[in-house]
């Protein structure tokens, strides 16, 4: 038997990890996530159409994938800054720091959402210099926003650290010597090298913020049409025993997250070409 | 353009990396720093380029004082030995980056920056590699590509870090020949370093032997061969025999013997009072032939380098017993 994507190679083992690979895709995700669809098509088509068209739905699928984009591009620029402090220079506590950056993977994200929400009521420990100047946190989708990056900050800090680590201080010295300044030499020589790994990260953290469900309802406040979350909308229809519906919304979150990842995973490529070719 | 660095001092904590520094560079003159690993060069060449920050002393370039002008106001060329291309751009787009860099006012417009790089990719005989990425080029490619970039905003002088140090032998000897008529056409200061003291002898006006933070010896190729000014140097510029004669003041002096300055005669023709040793090995591969002899009075190791013609006349074979007579010994004060 031969199938046209098995090339001669000296390295041994490619059918037993591929036959895991799908083994375990199978298992683990691509099972699980079929019943979702299977689930759904158990009610007819005009009552699901009527559930993911709902205003609330619409409004909540539009705070979901709205908050976490703006959430994951706020997660790249300040993980950038915290991966290139981390990289770049040498100071007391530099470890501390360095394992504060994934203490959001280890907490509970129910404990992150109290905490944050506490924070940013109005008489809380920030909230109270906000409010005065207008700026209400939580239960707004700003606060959604906060928590989103909370947790999607350590995605792209881990992409980028290594990246920035290897990247050689003498290709930004050349950059110098050609007459490059400081801004040159980040626009032309860092940003590009690692531009992929911040793909990586934003596309983590984007996807990460998506599913987000415990740190998000506390802060959000959860008022119809205007701070709910997708999840909280799916999690509602299932204590309503409407699980059709709440499979239903499931698939089209599902379809849009997947898509959106294929098309940041196809520009990642894109952009890492270079280093794969010769 | 000429380079002046005068009493350059630079310490990394406890360490003096360079100390009390001068030398002068004149215009069209391509010196070697020549040094081991840690002997302060490649620390000197970037102070130069201003990559490095001298504690004390200064720099002039063309007679202005650079000391506290940085990298980028300098114009130099600098060859790093890791090549340092961007690998995100082709090699076209790598000579063309420090002319890109320039402000709008200055930058020479699209088809004569393309122009410029047709004509340095024809110089470096890559003509047919522009629209590659560094990775899919070889090392001895990729440093002249690293040469062309450093080339393309006509430096002022050219400086190159062990810039064949991580090619192989035959690369090395093509390239560092090429270097050598480029530098001829270019007509600019250019420095290089190098541990490979062949490499600096052959191709270098002048060389600078380092040592400890130190210039040693500075001088033409046979200059600093003929005449060193101490044992380091000699040591350093090739193979050496340490050799005791008759007990003469071994205390405060030692003497040094070349290869190729040890005379060999058969046993039976040895003069009375001529050092008697033993053949170990024999390489008799190459130009000349290589003795690995054994001291019969000292038991130390020599080694001895004649011609083919001389080793077909000794017949010599492992094991013999044959005089060993120094043509030239050299005595440094100890």
């Amino acid at each position: 038997m031969s199938l046209p994507f098995k090339k001669p190679s000296i390295l041994p083992g490619f059918w037993p990890a591929f036959s895991y690979t799908i083994l375990y895709l199978s298992l683990i995700v691509l099972i699980p996530l079929s019943a979702v669809f299977l689930k759904s098509v158990t009610s007819t088509w005009s009552h699901l159409w009527r559930v993911v068209t709902s205003p609330e739905v619409v409004a909540s699928y539009r705070l979901s994938f709205g908050a976490s984009l703006v959430a994951g591009m706020i997660s790249v620029v300040v993980g950038f800054l915290v991966a290139w402090v981390l990289v770049r220079y040498q100071f007391p506590g530099k470890a501390l720091a360095d394992a504060l950056v994934d203490l959001p993977f280890a907490l509970p994200t129910a404990v992150a959402g109290i905490a944050l929400t506490s924070l940013y009521t109005e008489n809380g420990w920030l909230g109270r210099y906000l409010a005065p100047l207008g700026i209400k946190v939580a239960f707004t989708p700003l606060g959604v926003v906060v928590a989103l990056t909370f947790i999607g900050l350590p995605f792209v800090v881990r992409a980028v650290q290594p990246v920035l680590a290897d990247a050689d201080a003498e290709l930004e010295e050349a950059a110098a010597s050609l007459g490059a300044n400081r801004w040159q030499v980040f626009r032309l020589v860092i940003f590009p090298i690692v531009r992929p790994a911040l793909l990586t990260g934003f596309a983590l953290a984007f996807a990460r913020a998506l599913g987000e469900y415990g740190s998000v309802i506390f802060i959000a406040g959860n008022m119809p049409m205007k701070t709910e979350i997708t999840p909280l909308l799916i999690v509602t229809k299932l204590e309503q025993y409407d699980y059709a519906g709440a499979t239903a919304i499931a698939a089209v979150m599902l379809t849009a997250s997947f898509l959106l990842l294929l098309a940041i995973n196809a520009l990642e490529r894109r952009t890492r070409k270079f280093m794969t070719m010769g | 353009m000429s380079i002046e660095i005068s009493r350059i001092r630079k310490s990394y904590g406890a360490f003096e990396a360079l100390q009390d520094v001068s030398l002068r560079i004149e215009k069209g003159e391509l010196v070697a720093l020549l040094g081991p690993s840690g002997s302060g060069k490649t620390t000197l060449l970037r102070i130069i380029a201003g990559l490095e920050i001298p504690d004390s002393g200064s720099i002039s370039l063309n007679d202005e004082d650079a000391t506290n002008s940085t990298a980028r106001e300098r114009q130099v060329g600098f060859v790093f030995q890791h090549y340092a291309l961007f690998r995100h751009l082709t090699v076209a787009e790598n000579v063309a980056f420090g002319l890109r860099l320039r402000p709008r006012a200055t930058r020479p417009s699209e088809q004569d920056i393309r122009e410029r790089v047709r004509k340095l990719l024809d110089l470096i005989q890559l003509d047919w590699l522009g629209d590659r990425y560094p990775n899919q080029l070889s090392g001895g490619q990729r440093q002249r590509v690293a040469l062309a970039r450093a080339l393309a905003v006509e430096p002022r002088v050219l400086l190159l870090d062990e810039p064949f140090g991580a090619l192989d032998a035959k690369v090395r000897k093509e390239l560092r020949r090429w270097l050598r008529r480029l530098h001829d056409d270019l007509h600019i200061a250019s420095v290089f370093v190098t541990h490979d003291q062949e490499e600096a002898l052959e191709v270098a006006d002048r060389v600078a032997i380092m040592d400890h933070g130190k210039i040693v010896q500075m001088g033409t190729p046979a200059e600093v061969y003929d005449n060193p000014a101490s044992a380091f140097v000699y040591q350093f510029l090739g193979d050496v025999n340490l050799f005791h004669g008759r007990a003469e003041s071994a205390e405060t002096s030692v003497s040094y013997v070349r290869p190729y300055e040890l005379e060999i005669t058969p046993q039976a023709e040895t003069a009375h009072g001529a050092v008697l040793a033993k053949v170990r090995h024999i390489a008799a591969a190459g130009p000349a032939v290589r003795l690995e002899l054994l001291r019969e009075d000292t038991g130390h190791a020599l080694e001895a380098e004649i011609t083919r013609d001389r080793y077909r006349q000794l017949r010599l074979s492992i094991g013999d017993t044959v005089g060993v007579t120094p043509r030239n010994i050299r005595v440094f004060a100890k």
